[in-house]
């Protein structure tokens, strides 16, 4: 049976798509993004195989939180990544009528995760590192940019709903031509349902450390509500937001 | 007004049956909060003084005043006010706010103990009165106890029994002096009386006693009314009067009686009828409706008892479990909600959050969703409510009008009464299996017939055995010392007002208790799935484990360990069931502790889960502190297997949140909560106290006390000032398992 790298599994998601969730964290991303806060799900090589069944059978014990809301959210790492083995682990949670949304960079580009964003996820939640491909190679050390608005179009295009999330990090993500180009980019966007802005926090930092690797955040300091709150204004004139 | 043709008709007419009058004259609300009014000046104004008035008590040790002079009965004070000519809703247990009375009655040396605490004795009248003529409850007790249960009490293997304190837990039907008025109730209980008639066997004579004694409390409660000015002999004619009534009622009883719980039963529905009527007739306005219930709820908040320190360690904050249950369908599938429920909630918004009244909420997912949405909204900003799961009680017991006594104890309102029994130490009698009946810390020998287990590791099947013994021993030394402590509260403290407001001959039930499952559970799944070693002393008692590999946790959602969470509650109900019980009342078991989980921890050896010896229990049914490593809703699941109909007298879990766990906007966390509740409470889950509060909000409350006088916190079944918790039950609520994922 396939099996899918797992690095842990949260019973009770509420921040990760609408309603009472499921998060299951995958193991291995193709990004490293300064501000990242499960640095620990980075690397490829560990986590836990868990076969398709005993993720479905959580899954059903769950089920009686998830009411009309909630549902199973995959999250990471980077979930694309193991896009193949997603597919039919989606169709079996759909065969016991919960509600799938998988949060993503957005940047794993081949027929099995395009398939996911044109058909299988009731919902996706797209990670928008940066607006431009030299942000985004500063924030992420990758430069998979255009992948990145490709897989919305892709949405669009499949007319299905999907959320960007955005991380507001001072003085890295929030400088006014950032948020005018998030504005301009979220305008046109007809299924976006809509935007989070998340605020920066450092609770992540210590996994950094543990993991051996340079963050390189010290000195930010997490955005007050007050701010949020500005950010929140001026974007809510182009999509729906919420400060998450 | 003539309540007969004020409201519409029916069975309670001509009987004294006030559950048909609700279900024939209920207004159910399906709207939102949005008619709420704030409260009026004069609540404000009341409210001050009580505040100053509680700054006062927590300055002076939790005792502001006390009368050591006079006995409390219902007369005995003359009329107490807060400041008369701003009540709206009148009378004070004694005559002074947040003064303390002798109910000598439950044992008179507490009494004494509980004033020489604060440097003081009861008048020489009194003491003469009780050590030279008069008995008490304690006192007969005590000259029936056989040695053995008096063993099983000292070791902590049966502890915090109703033996040196009022039992509690009888909710009168206070409804019925507003509904009826005392007179018409005086009647009734006269025609029952004629009724009971020889042959004079015990039974006989006893019951006729009792009616009789409830006449006389009847007639008591007249005066106590005419003290106030009030003429109780009469029905309500109002919706002022209604409220003015019911808790002239509920205050006779707690004068009277300083039962560990006093519950109030479920009255704001009741109540809802008199004040939808009188907003119809354009006699009151909405913020008048707003200020009876303000000023009513404040009251509750005021009533306090007479206790001993030592009392704290297993009911912790002076706690008086005011429960009032809010809520719930009609067998007939309508919704028992009305606008007075809102009111009710409302009052920790008016009057800002407060332990008591203990307000439980009878969960249903037919409950009316802006209701729903309205107490998950109540319960993250005031961390002051409970939940009960209706929709498994209602049909299991067959009654739609039933109170919440204490915690998680369902009553049928004025058709049955329950025999508190505390609870026994499970994790303690799983150690005597272990070491042939000897207590773990003495060697003293508790239960006979266990064998020697002297194996290198210990075997499931063997201990599992042992256990059974164990169990079964424990189980009638408990139930012995229950008959006895019954008999004597009936003999010697009567609760004559509250079973005067009760049928004659109700139904009983005896609720007996267990602390430690989750203990039991883990030391159980480890011995079958770890290899536990146990570790002897010279004298062959284990006073330590060690475990050897890795086992399944109660709390995580693994049937390999809630099934034996499942069993053992089984098991223990069983064996309880088969004993014969003074009134042949039926045997009920609840797993709940209170807060003396902190308590048996201390009382309990170490045991074979890695627990050391002294640690703190988990509360009720909770899984222990962090063990439940697979998130909320999987703690959750576990707790949701054990099975009501083998503890139908309740099944205590309390969980804390932070408010960021429930989502990121108010409007999130709401449907969030709701949904939690409806997913733990589809699985048949009997009760969850629920926490949203910031771990940081607790620290900071511990270092400087005085500036979160109302801070509260739910507990096991009821909830505290956080800061008039000792210490040290403030350090074990905030180790618990506080649920945080962002």
């Amino acid at each position: 049976m396939k099996t899918i790298r797992v690095h842990s599994i949260e019973s009770f998601g509420t921040h990760d798509g609408p309603g009472i969730r499921m998060v299951v964290f995958l193991q291995g991303c193709n990004l490293q993004c300064i501000y990242c806060h499960n640095a620990d799900t980075i690397p490829l090589q560990s986590g836990t195989d868990m076969t398709s069944d005993e993720i479905v059978s959580q899954a059903i014990r769950l089920k009686p939180y998830f009411g009309t809301h909630g549902g199973v959210t995959f999250s990471g790492g980077e979930p694309l990544l193991q896009a193949k083995q997603l597919i039919p682990l989606i169709e079996q949670l759909h065969v016991h009528n919960i509600h799938v949304a998988i949060d993503t960079n957005g940047t794993v580009k081949n027929v099995y995760s395009h398939n996911i964003m044109k058909q299988h996820a009731d919902l996706v939640l797209f990670d928008i590192k940066a607006i431009d491909a030299e942000h985004f190679k500063s924030m992420t050390s990758n430069t998979l940019f255009e992948a990145h608005t490709e897989f919305i179009r892709i949405r669009e295009q499949a007319c299905k709903p999907y959320w960007i999330r955005y991380v507001v990090v001072p003085g890295y993500t929030d400088a006014p031509h950032h948020i005018e180009a998030l504005c301009n980019f979220v305008q046109p966007l007809k299924y976006l349902e809509k935007l989070q802005l998340l605020p920066y926090h450092s609770h992540g930092k210590h996994k950094w450390e543990l993991m051996n690797m340079q963050y390189t955040l010290h000195d930010v300091e997490a955005p007050c509500e007050a701010y949020m709150q500005k950010l929140s204004n001026i974007l809510n004139k182009f999509c729906r937001v919420e400060i998450g | 007004m003539l309540v007969e043709t004020a409201f519409k008709s029916g069975v309670w007419t001509d009987t004294i049956e006030v559950k048909d009058f609700v279900a024939q004259n209920i207004t159910p609300y399906f709207g939102t909060h949005e008619f709420l009014q704030p409260p009026t000046h004069r609540t404000i104004h009341l409210w001050n003084i009580c505040k100053q008035a509680l700054a006062e008590e927590r300055q002076r040790n939790g005792l502001r005043a006390v009368d050591t002079e006079i006995v409390s009965s219902m007369t005995a004070f003359k009329a107490g006010y807060i400041d008369k000519e701003y009540e709206v809703i009148v009378g004070l247990q004694t005559d002074e706010l947040l003064k303390r009375a002798m109910k000598p009655f439950g044992g008179f040396k507490l009494v004494q103990r509980a004033l020489a605490e604060h440097g003081l004795k009861p008048s020489k009248t009194v003491t003469d009165y009780f050590e030279k003529y008069a008995k008490t409850h304690n006192d007969g007790v005590f000259d029936v106890y056989s040695d053995e249960i008096k063993k099983f009490r000292t070791f902590g293997i049966i502890t915090g029994l109703p033996d040196n304190y009022a039992r509690g837990r009888i909710i009168g039907d206070y409804r019925r002096v507003a509904l009826y008025g005392i007179s018409r109730l005086i009647e009734a209980k006269k025609q029952d009386l004629s009724s009971i008639v020889g042959p004079m066997t015990d039974e006989v004579i006893r019951l006729r006693e009792e009616v009789a004694s409830q006449i006389k409390a009847l007639e008591e409660m007249i005066e106590m009314g005419e003290l106030y000015g009030l003429d109780l002999s009469r029905p309500a004619e109002n919706a002022k009067e209604a409220v003015q009534w019911t808790y002239m009622a509920y205050l006779a009883a707690v004068k009277e009686q300083d039962g560990a719980a006093m519950s109030l039963g479920s009255v704001s529905s009741f109540l809802d009828i008199y004040i939808e009527r009188d907003l119809q007739l354009g006699i009151i306005t909405e913020s008048e409706a707003q200020e009876y219930i303000d000023q009513f709820v404040m009251k509750l908040r005021m009533v306090r008892h007479l206790r001993m320190e030592s009392y704290n360690q297993i009911f912790a904050g002076d706690p008086t479990w005011v429960t009032e249950s809010i809520g719930g369908m009609f067998i007939d599938g309508r919704t028992k909600v009305t606008k007075t429920s809102f009111r009710f909630l409302h009052t920790l918004y008016n009057l800002g959050p407060s332990p008591e009244p203990n307000i439980t909420i009878l969960w249903s997912k037919h409950l009316p969703q802006a209701f729903r949405e309205y107490c998950a909204k109540v319960s993250i900003e005031t961390s002051s409510i409970q939940y009960e799961n209706d929709d498994v009680m209602r049909p299991s017991t067959e009654c739609d009008d039933y109170g919440i006594a204490c915690c998680v104890s369902l009553q049928e309102l004025g058709k049955q009464i329950q025999f508190f029994g505390a609870r026994t130490n499970l994790a303690k009698t799983l150690l005597l299996a272990l070491n042939s009946g000897r207590c773990e810390y003495t060697g003293t020998q508790m239960v006979h017939e266990i064998p020697y287990i002297d194996s290198q590791y210990l075997d499931y099947d063997v201990v599992m055995k042992n256990f059974k013994t164990a169990m079964h021993e424990v189980a009638r030394v408990y139930n012995e010392a229950m008959n006895v402590i019954h008999y004597m509260h009936d003999k010697y403290y009567y609760e004559k007002a509250q079973m005067a407001l009760i049928d004659t001959n109700p139904k009983i039930n005896i609720a007996y208790g267990i602390a430690g499952l989750s203990i039991v559970a883990d030391s159980l799944s480890a011995i079958k799935y770890a290899k536990v070693k146990p570790i002897r002393n010279e004298d062959g008692l284990t006073v330590d484990f060690k475990i050897e590999g890795d086992f399944p946790k109660y709390g995580n959602d693994d049937d390999r360990v809630d099934s034996i969470a499942c069993q053992v509650v089984q098991m223990f109900n069983e064996e309880l069931k088969k004993l014969p019980v003074y009134k042949n009342a039926t045997p009920t078991m609840s797993v709940l502790t209170i807060t003396s989980n902190v308590m048996y921890g201390k009382k309990t050896g170490a045991t074979p889960d890695g627990r050391a010896k002294g640690v703190a229990f988990a509360p009720g049914a909770n899984p222990m502190h962090g063990r439940d490593t697979k998130g909320l809703i999987a703690s959750l699941n576990s707790v949701a297997k054990i099975d009501y109909e083998h503890a139908k007298d309740g099944i205590s879990n309390t969980v804390s949140m932070i408010p960021q766990s429930l989502g990121s906007t108010l409007e999130q966390r709401i449907t969030n909560l709701v949904q939690l509740l409806d997913g733990y409470f589809s699985q048949h889950a009997q009760h969850l106290n629920v926490n949203v509060l910031d771990k940081q909000t607790l620290l900071d409350a511990m270092d400087y006390p005085e500036l979160y006088p109302q801070l509260t916190i739910r507990v096991s079944g009821y909830a505290v000032n956080f800061v008039r918790l000792t210490r040290e039950q403030q350090l074990e609520v905030i180790t618990r398992s506080f649920h945080k994922h962002l």
